[in-house]
């Protein structure tokens, strides 16, 4: 197994499908494998140091009956305007390597930076952006947070804690604007959700 | 003074003979960053922003026991609440206090865009009948015939979201009263039978909680801040708590679609949201207002249809081109 396709195995949700696989015929177990290594080279619009596998955007490949391959994301925000993007450079690296492929939109399970694997941390902070934090506990009523969110935060350039937070919201949606004391230097911290 | 304004004539001709870029040359191997605005790929423009279908992959049965025409009205309450604020806060694109607060106020902006498209194309997919007729041949997909081509008098959303910007302060407290309603219905939504509506949510819920967070704190700010933003956020407080009460009154269709197990009925949020309120009012310093209730034309509210001015407005301005341009052409 490749490392992205056992990184899609260890998403929720995705692992009964990988199940699947083994009983299926080994021209089609071929031709998936192949779409897998495919869409799993596709980098993310905004953050091209990761691939759409590693965001943990990229939920399965999967091949039908009649040989289409299917590949399915899920939005990180709902008003995500990169979804276009990310159809389309799928398909067109697919298409590249000689493959007819549909994209699909999953809503649900609803992504969370946990998703986001350890080589794609290692590429953010290698990019100068700071990883996200465990993800908040879902379910249940979400209580009201006055004071700025408090995350453990490190200087992705010179790995010192002492950070104070600029802005919630970033140049998109997903990303918190945080200042170094230290070095001041800005740099964007990929939020927990 | 004519030498200057032959200057200024001189720069002009030279801007009209400019073009804004160069256009990409075909035998430049790289061609420009312009190329892919020129390609035939729909997707990028208006009508068809994203997916054709932006519920490919979900599952759209109606529940049983629901009436699709209740489902479909109660998905448009839901969606016209979120694109009216969305366009709203939309307007304060480039014109915020500063520049940290133009990027959430739009970041904020397209969360709820995202929503409401999400929720009117659910509810025209539960009801093709609720989807305003279009020109035979019009690519307009039917979230945006919704969003486009529906009259004011046909919106369903409650009358706090179509208010004036106003100030910041106004824009604060309209933010935190409608993030705290929402937010406290989403968390029920999650459980909804309706697969879309409980998806919507859940994502809804992580979303909506950052907005409510952002309003809460700047509402507090604002309070403890100078005389002049407390002067300000007082004035916010009397003009926009009147208009709070329809967002806790549950309407018909959606104590119906609660019973049913698909939607929620806002009466029941509203302990919690008081709550969340308290605490706020309390770290602020500000005491809770007690306004009369709105009144609406005979009982009638945004819910069924009735609107101020100020979304006639709104909707003009957003819907114009899209009405001058219904076979997505020009
Ligand atoms: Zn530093």
């Amino acid at each position: 197994m490749t490392g992205a396709a056992r990184t899609l195995g260890r998403r929720p949700g995705v692992a009964p499908k990988l199940a699947a696989v083994v009983q299926s015929r080994p021209d089609v177990e071929q031709l998936r494998e192949r779409a897998r290594l495919l869409a799993a080279r596709v980098t993310d619009p905004e953050m091209p140091m990761l691939t759409l596998a590693d965001l943990g955007v990229l939920r399965s490949v999967e091949v039908t009956e009649k040989r289409r391959v299917v590949v399915t994301i899920t939005p990180t925000y709902m008003g995500c305007p990169a979804m276009a993007t990310m159809r389309d450079d799928l398909l067109r690296v697919l298409q590249e390597g000689g493959l007819e492929a549909t994209v699909r939109v999953s809503l649900s399970p609803a992504w969370s930076s946990d998703w986001i694997t350890e080589r794609g941390r290692r590429a953010l902070a290698a990019h100068g952006l700071s990883a996200p934090g465990p993800a908040p506990a879902r379910g249940g009523s979400v209580p009201l947070t006055l004071q700025p969110t408090v995350r453990r935060v490190r200087c992705p350039r010179c790995a010192c804690d002492d950070v104070e937070l600029t802005s919630e919201f970033g140049a998109t949606a997903c990303k918190a604007l945080y200042r170094c004391t230290r070095c001041r230097e800005p740099f964007e911290h990929v939020k927990e959700i | 003074m004519p030498e200057e304004l032959d200057a200024i004539q001189a720069v002009a001709d030279d801007l009209v003979h400019l073009r804004s870029h160069p256009a990409p040359s075909p035998v430049e191997e790289h061609g420009s960053v312009y190329d892919g605005l020129l390609g035939g790929d729909p997707s990028h423009w208006a009508f068809g922003t994203d997916f054709e279908d932006p519920l490919a992959g979900v599952d759209t049965a109606i529940p049983d026991g629901v009436d699709p025409r209740q489902l479909a009205t109660y998905c448009l309450m839901l969606a016209d609440d979120a694109l009216v604020a969305s366009q709203r806060l939309g307007q304060w694109c480039s014109r915020a206090p500063d520049l940290e607060e133009d990027i959430a106020l739009s970041n904020m902006a397209l969360d709820l865009l995202g929503q409401a498209r999400l929720l009117l194309a659910r509810a025209a997919a539960a009801d093709p009948g609720v989807v305003p007729p279009l020109p035979a041949g019009s690519p307009v997909p039917p979230e945006d015939a919704l969003a486009f081509f529906r009259p004011d008098g046909a919106f369903r959303n409650v009358r706090l979201v179509e208010l004036d910007n106003g100030d910041f302060a106004v824009t604060t407290v309209k933010q935190l009263l409608l993030s705290s309603v929402r937010l406290a219905v989403f968390e029920r939504l999650r459980d909804s039978r309706d697969h879309v509506l409980a998806a919507v949510a859940a994502k809804g819920v992580n979303e909506l909680t950052y907005h409510r967070d952002y309003a809460a704190r700047w509402f507090v700010t604002l309070a403890q801040g100078t005389p002049e933003s407390r002067r300000r956020l007082d004035a916010a407080v009397a003009h926009v708590w009147p208009f709070f009460a329809e967002l806790l009154l549950g309407e018909p269709v959606e104590v119906a679609l609660a019973a049913a197990g698909v939607g929620v009925d806002p009466a029941t949020v509203r302990d919690d949201v008081t709550a969340v309120l308290g605490q706020v009012l309390t770290a602020a310093g500000v005491e809770e207002p007690s306004p009369a209730p709105l009144a609406g034309g005979q009982g009638r509210r945004g819910r069924d249809g009735v609107h101020a001015e100020a979304l006639s407005l709104l909707l003009a301005e957003m819907q114009v081109v899209a009405r001058a341009h219904p076979m997505g052409q020009w």
